[in-house]
């Protein structure tokens, strides 16, 4: 289907194709089989201006936005999951910089970040703080021109890998939600360290680590926005990067369908290829209508977004939602159509169900996501009496 | 540091099949692409600006259409580029290509350093490199699969050679050739893209660049080619059946009756 | 020389399109059109049922006095002292076309400590060999080697010049045609003459093979031409023939541009596949790196050199300089073995010319089969351990 996109966002989507077809499918496999962070590619995607892409000019970037970064994470999660979170998990820990960040901190930090000189990524979750974002124990504690960390963030993506980290701690809990601060905290820093890399189910390209903060002490200037604003940085940015989530969805659904007839073409049973029956063919109808229905929300989605839009947080969790559930529905099919050969690590897609999974579970469960969609909805209908 | 590149417009190997009934080959719709090649020296112009800074310039002889190609040099880096095009220049060999190519190259300026890829797997020749060095005057290194260091006016670089490799030590100006184990080209930038989409490449005629017409293209050039003709058909062929045993039995024993083995 | 369209008799039948094989022809308001990739080969002429095109003669230019220019001239290229066997088939080749034209064949013989092997070249049907022996020729050297041969060529006025199309061939010749300023045809797989004109008709395979194409230098001297290894064929040896040996003094010039510091012979790159006559390849259908190993068995057992395709090099399994192929090097051995090889067009244009293929391939539908003198259908890695023990047998 033609999504009417611009001459500039056709680049883009091209580029992003070209990037994964030569530079992540043909290593994969080893990346998925060896737990091993993809930096080969990341330098082709910087080197390709891909970190700058959502990035103002002014800063170095190309000055883009939603829609076009979905674009860029669809393309590559066609490929692989696993190195399009590291790539989504940057944009993930640049949202607090780019949304809440003062002038001096987007100038020190923005350009490299935008070159792909230095990584980021995103410190909220922590043992006892997932959904319940409120749960958070790591603390921050302003001693005369420092703030000093101290707890461990956990799951965190990117994590030994990025160089800037964007943290939310607690600077004063008796405040409940509104005792949360945003950091940034340097790789090198004293007492910052990390715990051991997970060993995953899947998107195992990614780099997934515990954050430790013993006494760490980092600049008054790190803080980004005001001390309290914690909260709400942390979910303006998932506001913001949940869309690219559902982008994530789509690419890897059209990605096994691509896969799955591909291999159907030529499978041949009871003398002609298995696409000539029925059974499969409708399975495959399914997938396909069920992305292009989760391509068109996201898309329209990412547009309502970058139309400067306030409300984003029902439509971009309905993004998220509907493209990742069709995500693992159309994977597995595509698992389904291919039989035994689906099953085996010889083809690509048994992975990319196992990538898959995550999309539900990662930046708010498929179950928080209707929890904030059926609450938004109750609001409105609260405000309609 | 200064580079030209050369580069040329070439059908995609990959996408030009062979009519087996006519042994003709079917060029419809086959795109065109930079010559692997030369992928390779204009990778290595960008990484010798990126140590030693300095300009890129791609320079390209062939039809407006070649233009393209320039464009997609500059989206992965490229400075500026040239397209030396004129219909006197059509037909040319590799002598009245590479007289071409040094007129444009004198008329760009002073220049450090002129790469280009081995050869164009179009036509194979590994001619026209060599050719525009003699004329230009300056040294030609063939086959780099390497370069050590740049300074000083002096280049070290690596040769490829049939038994291994030579180190050679040129002095510069000059032009060097480059294989494939140079290096992995990299991808377009957007931000490349975005230059070369709205760039107007400099386009050049033989007036422009003082060339004598008759130095030039099919006039210039002393070779002429006479005749094309399709490869001989290969002799025998046979594909053989039966247990795989059997079938090497055949091979074996028809490559005993050959005295191959 | 040029093609033109003769509008009134064009019926738009677009056959020349078809037959162009530079895709230089194109239809405009309903007529043929030539574009300006024609390179004047007149397969259009030919094709064109209703004479509609014409190649027309346009005024030689005026031919310089090319009956001054005589004989047959080879360069004769050696490594480490050794004459190569590129050179060998080269003198055998020039002694045919000598004959051809009642003329005497020469050798230019560069290199230092070499002079004793210059009775070699006599043997194998030199008349004369010009020896440039001088320290400063040690290595191989674009300037130094065509400076020699530059100034010996305007001297004594050769009608044609000849060289492998070796790394070394293919270097220095080019200079050499530049600076006087003649024609020099690359890589040719048969040569003619004609002993009238003494045109040399050169024949070369062009788009990795696919199509050949005869070119001759009609107006300028010498004819120069760089010829594949191992497609002519050697002068048996006669010690008896006698020939002139003449010195040729080196001026080497206090400072050369370009100069090697060092030659390195990597022991894996040892193997020149151009000079192998049984190669045994491997593509990405042996799917492993150990697997591998079997075709490097095989090409041991029979004596010859391992090739393999990009796909091949690119997984790194085996270094690039055994790569065959439009990216790698160009072969065409007595035998060559494609081991679980597709037969993509790039490949195919590095090998087909070989003399006998056995392909062996699992999909009967390969490609590789169109090439193939014997078609082997099967998976390589059953085919392969058989076939090894097979020619281990007939070799004890």
């Amino acid at each position: 289907m033609d999504y009417l996109l611009t001459e500039d966002q056709i680049m883009i989507r091209d580029l992003a194709r070209q990037i994964a077809e030569e530079k992540i499918v043909p290593v994969r496999a080893e990346l998925d089989e060896q737990n091993k962070f993809p930096w080969d590619v990341m330098k082709a995607m910087a080197q390709s201006d891909l970190f700058g892409l959502f990035i103002p000019e002014e800063y170095g970037g190309l000055g883009k936005k939603t829609l076009e970064l979905c674009i860029a994470v669809e393309e590559l999660s066609k490929a692989c999951v696993g190195v399009s979170t590291s790539y989504a998990a940057n944009a993930l820990g640049t949202f607090p910089l780019l949304l809440h960040g003062s002038e001096a901190q987007k100038k020190k930090y923005l350009p490299a970040i935008a070159s792909g000189k230095r990584l980021v990524a995103f410190g909220l979750t922590e043992a006892n703080a997932g959904s319940d974002a409120g749960g958070i124990q790591t603390t921050a504690k302003l001693e005369g021109n420092e703030y000093v960390l101290n707890g461990t963030k956990q799951w965190i993506t990117n994590g030994g890998e990025a160089e800037i980290y964007t943290i939310i701690a607690i600077t004063d809990r008796s405040k409940g939600p509104r005792g949360a601060s945003a950091f940034i905290v340097e790789k090198g820093t004293p007492g910052f360290t990390f715990g051991k890399k997970e060993n995953k189910m899947g998107i195992r390209a990614s780099s997934t680590t515990e954050l430790i903060f013993n006494n760490c002490r980092i600049p008054k200037e790190n803080l980004i926005a005001k001390e309290g604003m914690g909260f709400i940085v942390a979910m303006k940015t998932l506001d913001s990067s949940r869309t690219g989530v559902g982008a994530q969805g789509v690419g890897v659904a059209q990605g096994a369908i691509n896969e799955a007839i591909k291999f159907a073409k030529q499978r041949v049973q009871f003398g002609q290829p298995v696409t000539s029956f029925q059974a499969v063919q409708h399975i495959l109808a399914d997938m396909q209508t069920q992305t292009e229905a989760a391509r068109s929300l996201v898309y329209s989605v990412a547009r309502f977004v970058d139309s400067g839009a306030k409300d984003i947080s029902r439509p971009s969790a309905m993004a998220k939602l509907f493209a990742t559930d069709t995500a693992m529905k159309v994977t597995t099919d595509a698992v389904q159509i291919m039989g035994g050969s689906g099953y085996m690590k010889e083809y690509p897609v048994e992975k990319m169900m196992r990538d898959a999974k995550i999309l539900q579970i990662y930046e708010g469960t498929n179950q928080i996501q209707r929890n904030v969609i059926a609450l938004d909805m109750v609001k409105e209908a609260s405000r309609q009496k | 540091m200064n580079i030209i590149v050369l580069i040329k417009q070439v059908p995609d190997a990959s996408e030009v099949k062979i009519n087996r009934e006519t042994n003709t080959l079917i060029r419809d719709g086959v795109p065109s692409i930079i010559n692997p090649f030369d992928m390779y020296a204009i990778e290595e112009a960008l990484r010798l600006r990126e140590q030693h800074g300095g300009k890129v310039t791609v320079l390209t002889m062939g039809p407006p259409q070649a233009a393209e190609a320039l464009k997609e040099a500059v989206s992965l880096g490229a400075d500026e580029a040239v397209l030396l095009s004129d219909r006197a220049f059509a037909g040319a060999d590799t002598w009245a290509t590479s007289f071409t190519l040094s007129k444009g190259i004198k008329k760009i300026g002073s220049f450090d350093l002129v790469i280009s890829g081995k050869q164009a797997i179009d036509g194979d020749t590994a001619q026209v490199g060599p050719e525009t060095a003699d004329m230009l005057g300056v040294p030609f290194v063939a086959y780099v699969r390497k370069i050590e260091k740049v300074e000083n006016n002096r280049m070290t670089a690596e040769r490829m050679m049939d038994e291994g490799y030579d180190v050679v030590e040129t002095s510069l100006p000059a032009l060097i050739t480059v294989v494939k184990e140079i290096n992995e080209p990299r991808l377009p930038s957007l931000k490349g893209k975005m230059k070369a989409k709205s760039l107007k490449v400099t386009s050049w005629t033989a007036q422009d660049i003082g060339a004598d017409v008759n130095l030039c293209g099919l006039k210039g050039s002393p070779t002429k080619v006479v005749k094309i003709f399709p490869p001989a058909p290969r002799g025998n062929r046979e594909i053989l059946s039966g247990t795989i045993e059997q079938q090497i039995d055949q091979v074996v024993k028809n490559l005993k009756e050959q005295t191959l083995i | 020389m040029s093609i033109k369209v003769v509008p009134d008799k064009c019926t738009s039948c677009e056959t020349c399109i078809t037959a162009c094989p530079f895709g230089a022809i194109e239809m405009r308001d309903g007529k043929a059109f030539i574009t300006e990739s024609c390179t004047v080969c007149g397969a259009c002429v030919e094709a064109c049922e209703f004479k509609a095109i014409e190649r027309t003669e346009e005024q030689a230019a005026p031919a310089a006095d090319l009956s001054a220019y005589k004989g047959v001239w080879v360069f004769a290229e050696q490594h480490k002292g050794e004459v190569s066997s590129v050179t060998l088939e080269l003198l055998g080749e020039g002694r045919k076309l000598a004959d051809k034209r009642k003329a005497k064949l020469s050798a230019v013989f560069i290199g230092h400590g070499i002079k004793e092997k210059a009775a070699d070249l006599i043997a194998h049907g030199a008349d004369i060999v010009y020896i440039a022996d001088d320290p400063a020729l040690k290595d191989f050297n674009d300037d130094s080697y065509s400076a020699v041969l530059t100034t010996l060529a305007r001297l004594h006025k050769p009608e044609i010049i000849l060289a492998g199309a070796t790394a070394v061939g293919r270097s220095f010749f080019p200079k050499v045609a530049s600076t006087l300023y003649t024609g020099l045809t690359a890589d040719c797989t048969a040569l003619d003459i004609d002993p009238e004109s003494g045109n040399l008709h050169q024949t070369r395979p062009a788009f990795g093979g696919n199509i050949m194409a005869t070119i001759m230098t009609p107006n300028h001297r010498p004819q120069m031409a760089t010829v594949r290894h191992k497609v002519m064929k050697k002068a048996e040896p006669d010690a008896s023939r006698k020939g002139d040996i003449i010195d040729v003094k080196f001026n080497s010039h206090g400072d050369m541009r370009a100069k090697v510091i060092k030659t390195i012979e990597d022991l894996a790159e040892t193997v020149n596949i151009c000079e192998a006559d049984i190669i045994v390849s491997g593509g990405r259908g042996l799917s492993d790196p150990k697997n591998f190993k079997l075709i490097e068995e095989l090409a041991k057992t029979l004596g010859g050199a391992v090739g393999a395709t990009r796909g091949a090099v690119d997984e790194g399994w085996v270094p690039y300089c055994h790569q065959v192929g439009q990216t790698g090097k160009t072969v065409c051995p007595k035998l060559y073995i494609a081991c679980g090889i597709s037969g993509a067009i790039q490949h195919l244009a590095g090998m087909q010319s070989s003399d006998v293929i056995v392909a062996i391939n699992k999909d009967p539908n390969a490609p590789i089969f169109n090439v193939a003198t014997y078609g082997i259908v099967g998976d390589v890695m059953e085919v392969l351990p058989v076939m090894i023990r097979k020619f281990k047998e007939i070799r004890g």
